[in-house]
């Protein structure tokens, strides 16, 4: 039998609920894989202080803390019921959780020396209700600070490395969640997309991970970056494992989230098996740029060419205001966070700084010293478009930007049943290598912001390697609602491909 | 249009008000409003936004502002916007404000009013729900503060004028109508002292027909009294700046009531830059004309239709049906008792007169009035059919001052106090002639002088007639019996 | 338009946060090459077009939903005031608010 590491989601959850391995042996199994993967700065864990393991070099940075007593006691009750014949949908399956959803048995940190310690008295909803689904929560998973980064080098507990390359960035900002899925730490994680933070570290990571459309899942319990792009959404091996956690994360929040959709919870797994032949996909041209690396595109029109033979049509499409959704979305979402991570204040939670004289510095010390430096610049950025006499220059402006990229894909869509492109223009970079050009950075992002600031499902899964052997990712881009159809299109590349399949072999 | 100038100056007062409304539960969480509870004992992690939190709209607040915008005329909004107002202070735990800025919840509407004699309106420029901030506690900490956010979260409706007050007793005229108001219609519980109504006072003056001069505003005012004081006195103090050559900055102000003074806490340029834009939490606020149509068909009769009512139904005056609308007990309990003695005039006087200063004295409403409104009824009724003087009436109420019926009719009640008293009244000509004439010739000497038209003297001898009757005769039927009397003379 | 030193620091004061003189510098050129991108926006005709603040309103009616006006929140204080940096008989304390 294949190492229990080696199941896809799907078949560990089966095997469990056959009762051919225990979800208590199925625990312990990915802990000790998880473990040797733990930051080098760590949050200690103030429900039980448990330090990791030492000699951590080849750690790649991926977990940020654990709770042994309380993952095995869900392990144990997960037995239990299945025992009883009272197994639920993921029963006894391990999962791991972004550091950006609140987590009462857990600290969360957001990746923030802000919050070190921070012990949340509620968990977010999406972690409830996988829970509910039966899963086993693991630990929590390092992130760019405040999900603000598309590399993970911007975590107050160290950077997370590329399992593929260890010289080389995840991605970000959910990159722990990828590198984990990668190193098969864990059998999926959740991770949270604002600009593409679930589909770039995915790509990056030779994995496959989806954004739902804005408002499917609840934002209660996920640390606030941009209300308005904020989403939650699973990474996993395959589309198959990815939809059938979706199913479980997405629902409606009524009682807690107002900005999430009353809409009924959905099977996503329901479409998986249906022929796409005679779908059209559009590519839309502003994606296929001088910008994007030749390496990249050739994965990217390989993986088109599969299509063809499954029998799709390829539709050229035009996405206009594409480089526009740069400026636009670096005005959005720091504006918002900048408003977001004003009650990091040091009076009611989290970091306090140690000296000061007065209120006013105490407030600054705190969030000076609390925060990192990409978050502080954002907030900067924010506070500026939002301050008197740039609110229409900028904010609403963008907005009304906002509102045309949305109707350019409404347009679109008349003539295709999805959009499919690349991810990022290039593969992971090394580490350090931008971080002293945030711009470059942030022009990286032009082709995941356009779906994110439509709010529309977008999604991430491996079409080959590039330079440097590292992983590409083919993005996908469904119309609102539409998962489903997605994740159907995404499987049917993935049972005639294997991309998906390639694990690193040799590691630890 | 009567302006009071003060040292020559004319005064501009504007009023922003913030009314705690009743509702069980905060505005944006599911946390309890009571008030008195023990420090952060009320606070949710909505509240202390704790990282993950979200806010969720409560529809009664919402209700309330309907209600209101509805009792004061003004346009209720079918859409409104929530905006984040962005400031630092320890007792904003978001470190914004949920409020509304360009589009609130109620546009317009007015508030009428009597200052004296003289009818004023206040024009409202707007309405809008927002939050409560916490509270700072300074006591048993040194050089520290206490932050307690109990109070955060409680729903706010912050009512703005237009500048159109010219007095400080104008001033203090519309906020106790307004605190009736919103008391009447059941939004807020009114009570000052636990901060429920919260009066900014926007003042400056500017000579006659002048510019508007630079304002300063006086926050958080919670008692007339205070009110009143305050505004006199920065009204004095901008004047004594202008006159000594130095301009008003535009500032927040606050009063001491121990030294009766208004004093600058902060420059308002400094302030605020709050950054206001729309919430990405909460998506429109829309309300369907039929909520609003069901709210007015909801609600109680509001003090302005109730009071031109009165005017037209039973003919008293607007000065009468204004003060008889102050509270909804007090209306019910006049419109009770003119319906039953068909004697509304009167009614409204003894209402507003005897009652109120006997319910004043012992602290009480009229919802708790010792003296059943039917029984009054009948009292009045036995005036106005001559049975009692208005003296004798007043001599019979407090001896019906909280006395149960004892299964009697009102009316027999009043009967039977009347007799055990002695009090009826002589209406008996024939005998009243007798006494007449006995005080007439009693006093000859006078009558020269009456004829003469000394008032004083005739009075005096009325007095005598009134006395020999022990008060029971009806004064008018004396008047006009010794002036035929003394005419005959 | 490129930001100055002084504007930086204003914006600073705004958000609370201290920049170090050097730090200011660098601070001050990220920015900036940011802003260049970000002034293309500018220059986009949009006319008529009102903002998009819900993604989904383009398909959906998405308007505030209202809860009933109950509490259920209990009394957590002791577990909601965990992470408080410093507490004493139940309240947050700072140093002292000095106008009030």
């Amino acid at each position: 039998m294949s190492e229990l590491h080696d199941l896809s989601l799907k078949a560990l959850s089966l095997a469990i609920q056959n009762k051919v391995v225990s979800a208590r042996e199925a625990s312990e199994h990915f802990l000790t894989r998880a473990k040797a993967h733990a930051t080098l700065k760590h949050a200690l864990n103030p429900l039980q202080c448990e330090e990791n393991q030492t000699s951590q070099s080849n750690s790649c940075g991926a977990f940020v803390s654990f709770n042994e007593e309380f993952t095995l006691h869900l392990a144990n009750q997960s037995d239990q019921r299945i025992a009883k014949g009272q197994a639920r949908p993921l029963e006894g399956v391990p999962i791991a959780h972004k550091d950006i959803f609140v987590t009462q048995n857990f600290p969360t940190t957001a990746g923030s020396k802000m919050l070190e310690a921070y012990c949340s008295p509620f968990d977010a909803t999406v972690v409830t209700q996988l829970q509910q689904a039966g899963m086993v929560n693991l630990g929590k998973l390092n992130c760019d600070e405040f999900a603000m980064g598309s590399s993970n080098e911007n975590s107050a507990w160290g950077p997370v490395k590329n399992p593929w390359d260890n010289t080389r960035v995840a991605g970000g900002s959910s990159g722990g969640s990828a590198a984990a899925v990668a190193l098969r730490l864990c059998p999926a994680a959740t991770g949270t997309d604002t600009g593409g933070s679930i589909r770039q570290p995915a790509s990056f990571c030779g994995i496959t991970g989806i954004k739902p459309s804005y408002g499917r899942a609840s934002r209660y319990g996920m640390i606030a970056y941009a209300s308005s792009l904020d989403q939650a959404g699973p990474m996993a091996q395959s589309a198959e494992d990815c939809a059938l956690l979706l199913s479980a994360m997405c629902g409606p929040d009524l009682d807690r989230d107002s900005t999430s959709l009353d809409v009924p919870k959905e099977d996503f797994s329901r479409h998986l098996n249906e022929s796409i032949e005679g779908l059209r996909i559009g590519i839309p041209k502003e994606f296929f740029s001088d910008g994007l690396h030749p390496d990249v595109r050739s994965c990217i029109d390989l993986a088109l060419n599969e299509f063809k033979t499954l029998g799709v049509k390829l539709v050229p499409i035009e996405l206009p205001k594409t480089e526009l959704s740069i400026p636009v979305y670096y005005i959005l979402a720091p504006a918002e966070a900048s408003s977001n991570l004003s009650r990091f204040d040091g009076v009611k939670f989290g970091f306090r700084a140690k000296d000061y004289k007065d209120l006013d510095d105490l407030y600054r010390k705190t969030r000076t010293q609390g925060f990192g430096e990409e978050v502080k610049k954002r907030i900067m950025i924010g506070t500026y478009v939002l301050s008197h006499g740039y609110y229409d220059a900028y904010y609403l402006q963008a907005q009304k930007i906002r509102r045309m990229i949305s109707n350019d894909f409404q347009e679109a869509f008349k003539t295709c049943d999805v959009i499919a492109g690349p991810v990022t223009p290039q593969v992971a970079w090394k580490i350090g290598e931008q971080i002293n050009d945030p711009v470059a950075n942030y022009l990286a992002d032009i082709f995941t912001l356009p779906a994110s600031l439509a709010g529309l499902p977008a999604m991430s899964m491996p079409c080959g390697f590039g330079a440097s052997s590292m992983p590409v990712g083919l993005q996908m881009i469904g119309n609102y609602l539409q998962e489903s159809k997605l994740l159907n299109v995404a499987h049917q590349f993935q049972l005639s491909t294997d991309w998906h399949t390639k694990t690193l072999r040799g590691a630890k | 249009m009567s302006t009071p100038l003060i040292h020559g100056y004319e005064v501009v007062i504007g009023f922003e008000t913030h009314t705690q409304l009743t509702t069980q539960s905060k505005i944006f969480s599911r946390a309890s409003t009571s008030f008195g509870a023990q420090a952060n004992t009320q606070a949710c992690p909505v509240d202390l936004a704790l990282p993950g939190t979200l806010p969720v709209m409560n529809r009664q607040a919402v209700e309330r502002a309907i209600e209101f915008g509805l009792a004061v005329g003004g346009h209720v909004s079918a859409l409104s916007v929530f905006a984040r107002k962005n400031y630092f202070y320890p007792d904003l735990p978001k470190g914004y404000q949920i409020s509304q800025f360009e589009t609130p919840v109620v546009q317009g509407g007015e508030v009428e009013f009597f200052l004296g004699e003289e009818k004023k309106v206040v024009r409202l420029v707007r309405a809008h729900l927002e939050e409560d901030a916490g509270k700072s506690l300074h006591e048993d900490f040194v050089d520290q503060s206490g932050i307690d956010l109990n109070r955060a979260g409680t729903p706010l409706l912050e009512i703005v004028t237009e500048p159109d007050m010219r007095s400080s007793a104008e001033a203090v005229a519309y906020a106790k109508e307004l605190h009736k108001i919103v008391t009447w219609i059941g939004i807020c519980d009114g009570n000052m002292q636990e901060g429920s109504f919260r009066c900014d006072a926007n003042v400056s003056i500017r000579r006659a027909g002048a510019p508007l001069g630079t304002r300063r505003e006086i926050k958080n005012l919670n008692s007339f009294k205070f009110m009143q004081q305050a505004i006199d006195f920065e009204i004095l103090w901008q004047i004594e700046q202008l006159e000594e050559g130095r301009p008003i900055i535009q500032s927040t102000v606050l009063f001491n009531p121990d030294t009766g003074e208004t004093k600058a806490m902060r420059t308002k340029e400094d302030s605020a830059d709050y950054r206001y834009f729309p919430d990405p939490d909460l998506p429109a606020l829309k309300i369907e004309q039929s909520w609003v149509d069901e709210v007015r068909s909801k609600m109680a009769e509001l003090p302005r239709a109730m009071a031109a009512r009165f005017v037209k139904d039973y003919g008293i005056p607007e000065y009468d049906a204004i003060t008889l609308t102050q509270t909804q007990a007090m209306s019910n309990y006049f419109e009770l008792v003119a319906k039953e003695s068909g004697q509304a005039k009167m009614a409204s006087n003894w209402v507003m007169g005897e009652l109120s200063r006997r319910l004043n004295a012992a602290h009480l409403g009229f919802e708790a009035c010792p003296l059943n409104a039917l029984t009054l009824a009948a009292l009045l009724s036995r005036i106005s059919d001559a049975t009692l003087s208005n003296n004798a009436a007043k001599t019979v109420l407090e001896a019906l001052w909280a006395q149960p019926l004892e299964g009697l009719t009102p009316l027999s009640l009043v009967d039977r106090v009347i007799d055990q008293k002695g009090l009826k009244q002589i209406n008996d000509t024939k005998a009243l002639e007798q006494i007449v004439d006995t005080v007439l010739s009693a006093n000859a000497d006078q009558i020269e002088q009456i004829k003469a038209g000394k008032d004083k003297a005739f009075n005096a001898l009325v007095g005598q007639v009134m006395k020999a009757t022990e008060g029971k005769a009806n004064p008018k039927d004396v008047s006009e019996l010794m002036r035929s009397k003394i005419a005959a003379l | 338009m490129p930001l100055t030193s002084q504007e930086i620091q204003k914006i600073a004061s705004l958000a609370k946060l201290d920049l170090v003189h050097s730090q200011e510098e660098h601070m001050l050129q990220q920015i900036n090459a940011l802003f260049e991108i970000v002034e293309q926006i500018k220059s986009v005709d949009t006319l008529g077009v009102t903002p998009l603040s819900h993604p989904l309103e383009t398909v959906q009616d998405v308007s505030l939903r209202l809860r009933q006006d109950l509490v259920s929140e209990p009394n957590q204080r002791e577990l909601n005031q965990k992470s408080a940096p410093k507490v004493e008989k139940g309240l947050f304390l700072v140093p002292k608010v000095i106008e009030s």
